[in-house]
């Protein structure tokens, strides 16, 4: 009844502060430092504990992105994941969730041929895409289950679990059948911070690297896995300057406050 | 030549008898689309007993409404309501499908692309027309970038962000065809157990026209009170700083930001909130932003709308305190 758990991660840019590049239209990703997409933190940490709670289950990191991603398996593995795979290639830099979901599932299905995967972890979004689609797409390629915004799994054995998602106006329990892709959120854990033992197993640990080729993939297949492009970046547009409220003292600035908003018809 | 997917179609979730209102949002998006495009904007409503709902959205703007009824449809399933939707475009061959960005039309939307290998822009702030397609406009990096998604696939999704465009009112007497559609659901491997409400009294942030959010400044968990009280008597939703979620000042759920929920209301009252990038991100789109602070060069008083300098424990009673009597004087007129 042992599970085998697969927690799928993105390395991406450590900030959200960056800039378009104005002659190409592009992000600028010269000088970024990369690291764990913070959100992945929660499903990796979930994935550690299910190995706690359910003996004999193994955790193994998934990531597809450029040859630089190893690092990111690396870190999952510090943090308690038994080993990685990382599929790598230049025809993965870029963030079409389409062409990734679709290597992840190529790659699930290999490592599932090895020993069946019943459960696949997501984060809630990346913080560079911030598309949050990724998740569902993977399941849908695999043609497996699905839940998204994953609170809390509370029973699971290796044929279903029972999952609390958060709805907008409350949480529906759902029994899903294994196995299943499911996205978490924040609010399920508590992340912790590598342990000395881990970052010692992270250095040691042989990351497998695995080609398109390996996947059967081919890059001109992953080029048409495109039927949505960015076709152009820019800035925001800045908001109107802002007006400051003054006052002498404080029950003046309420009042004025109170005139602006019923002037403006906010309230 | 194949006939090319013509149409535009909005999907409506009804869930436990009722229609989420930003279906409404998505009728004024499509008939912005439909318009330009010259083409017929559908509407499909699903659930347990939707029928209802048909009549309403044509009366709102919908040429033709789709009603997929069936138990099973009764709470949002994954796997089932993906595929009575992908039926439906592949039935009828629709071009372009709007989805509103909920948790349940996210979801939706993810396994609807793969399945009809449809191109998907998730969370549009802006959809609009490119040539005979789509073209929609979506935040990344924390809405530090803008970026323009464009297709080139026959079918085009997107999930619109709530709140994005206005609901479209009801034009009565306005009249359309409504269409049953059968649905054989096959085996479900996702069971429906239960659902638990959240205290009903409060407004839900997603839908909110009037936001009061507090932070750090408040001090502690009991100076959410003065929010509380604020955003009652505006009748408000009560959102949260990361920072005061992870204290346990309140709950998750009303945390506002990338990692918690993007909000789009005509007002957001920021107290005692620094203004993090990502809780930025979140609400930065914001029709009026009210912000109050002791720190006048925080980022939230830079973006802020109308800054006001001071104490929120001290400002907000006042605030709340000086509404409530001028309701007393308009009453009273």
């Amino acid at each position: 009844m042992a599970l085998n758990i697969v927690v799928c991660v993105k390395n991406t840019p450590t900030t959200t502060n960056v800039s378009v590049d104005s002659c190409t239209g592009k992000i600028k990703s010269q000088g970024l430092l990369y690291a764990m997409n913070p959100y992945d933190e929660y499903a990796v940490e979930e994935a550690v504990r299910l190995k706690e709670r359910v003996p004999g289950s193994t955790a193994t990191a998934l990531t597809v992105g450029p040859d630089s991603s190893e690092s990111v398996v690396r870190d999952a593995v510090s943090r308690g994941c038994d080993g990685g795979v990382a599929v790598v290639g230049p025809e993965f830099d870029g963030d079409n969730s389409y062409a990734a979901s679709f290597a992840l599932a190529a790659a699930i299905k290999k490592l599932s041929a090895q020993s069946p995967v019943h459960l696949v972890l997501f984060g809630k979004n990346t913080n560079d895409g911030n598309s949050g689609m990724v998740g569902a797409e993977t399941a849908a390629w695999l043609d497996w289950p699905s839940i998204v915004s994953v609170k809390k799994i509370d029973s699971i054995d290796d044929k279903s679990a029972v999952v609390w998602r958060m709805m907008e106006g409350g949480v529906d329990v759902l029994k899903v059948a294994l196995p299943a892709c499911l996205s978490t959120v924040k609010e399920i854990n508590e992340p912790r911070l590598p342990s000395l033992k881990g970052k010692m197993a992270a250095k040691k640990a042989a990351i497998p690297k695995w080609r398109a080729s390996d996947l059967n993939l081919k890059a001109e297949e992953l080029g048409a896995l495109a039927p949505a492009l960015v076709s152009k970046c820019s800035a925001p547009p800045s908001r109107p300057a802002g007006m400051k409220v003054e006052g002498a003292s404080s029950a003046e600035k309420a009042k004025k406050l109170v005139d602006i908003l019923i002037e403006r018809k906010l309230i | 030549m194949s006939q090319a997917n013509s149409g535009i179609l909005v999907v409506g979730l009804v869930q436990r008898g009722k229609l989420a209102s930003s279906a409404y949002e998505l009728l004024t998006a499509g008939r912005a689309l439909a318009d330009t495009l010259k083409e017929p904007l559908v509407a499909v409503v699903l659930g347990a007993k939707p029928a209802d709902y048909a009549k309403d959205l044509i009366e709102r703007g919908a040429d033709k409404a789709f009603v997929i009824e069936h138990p099973s449809l009764e709470n949002f399933n994954d796997e089932l309501h993906t595929k009575a939707v992908a039926e439906l475009v592949e039935k009828e061959k629709f071009g372009k499908v709007l989805i509103a960005a909920s948790v349940a039309g996210k979801s939706l939307a993810g396994r609807l692309a793969v399945r009809l290998r449809a191109g998907l822009a998730a969370d549009a702030s802006e959809v609009y027309q490119n040539g005979t397609g789509l073209k929609a406009r979506r935040m990344q990096f924390s809405g530090n970038i803008i970026s323009e998604v464009q297709f080139a696939s026959a079918v085009q999704i997107a999930t619109v962000q709530p709140m994005t465009y206005p609901r479209s009112e009801r034009q009565p007497g306005r009249s359309g065809e409504t269409v049953a559609v059968a649905f054989d659901p096959g085996p479900a491997r996702i069971e429906f157990v239960s659902f638990q409400a959240e205290e009903t009294s409060e407004v839900d942030l997603g839908a909110a026209e009037r936001i009061v959010s507090g932070g750090r400044g408040l001090g502690n968990a009991d100076g959410f009170k003065i929010v509380r009280d604020l955003a009652h008597a505006i009748g408000a939703a009560i959102g949260a700083s990361r920072a005061v979620v992870d204290s346990g000042w309140i709950p998750y759920r009303h945390q506002v930001g990338l990692t918690g929920r993007t909000v789009r209301p005509k007002l957001y009252v920021a107290c005692g909130i620094s203004g993090q990038i990502q809780h930025l991100a979140g609400m930065s789109s914001s029709g009026t932003i009210v912000a109050i602070n002791t720190d006048p060069e925080c980022p939230m008083m830079q973006l802020a709308s109308v800054a006001v300098v001071g104490d929120v424990n001290e400002l907000l009673p006042l605030i709340t305190a000086e509404i409530k009597a001028r309701r007393g004087t308009a009453a009273a007129a």
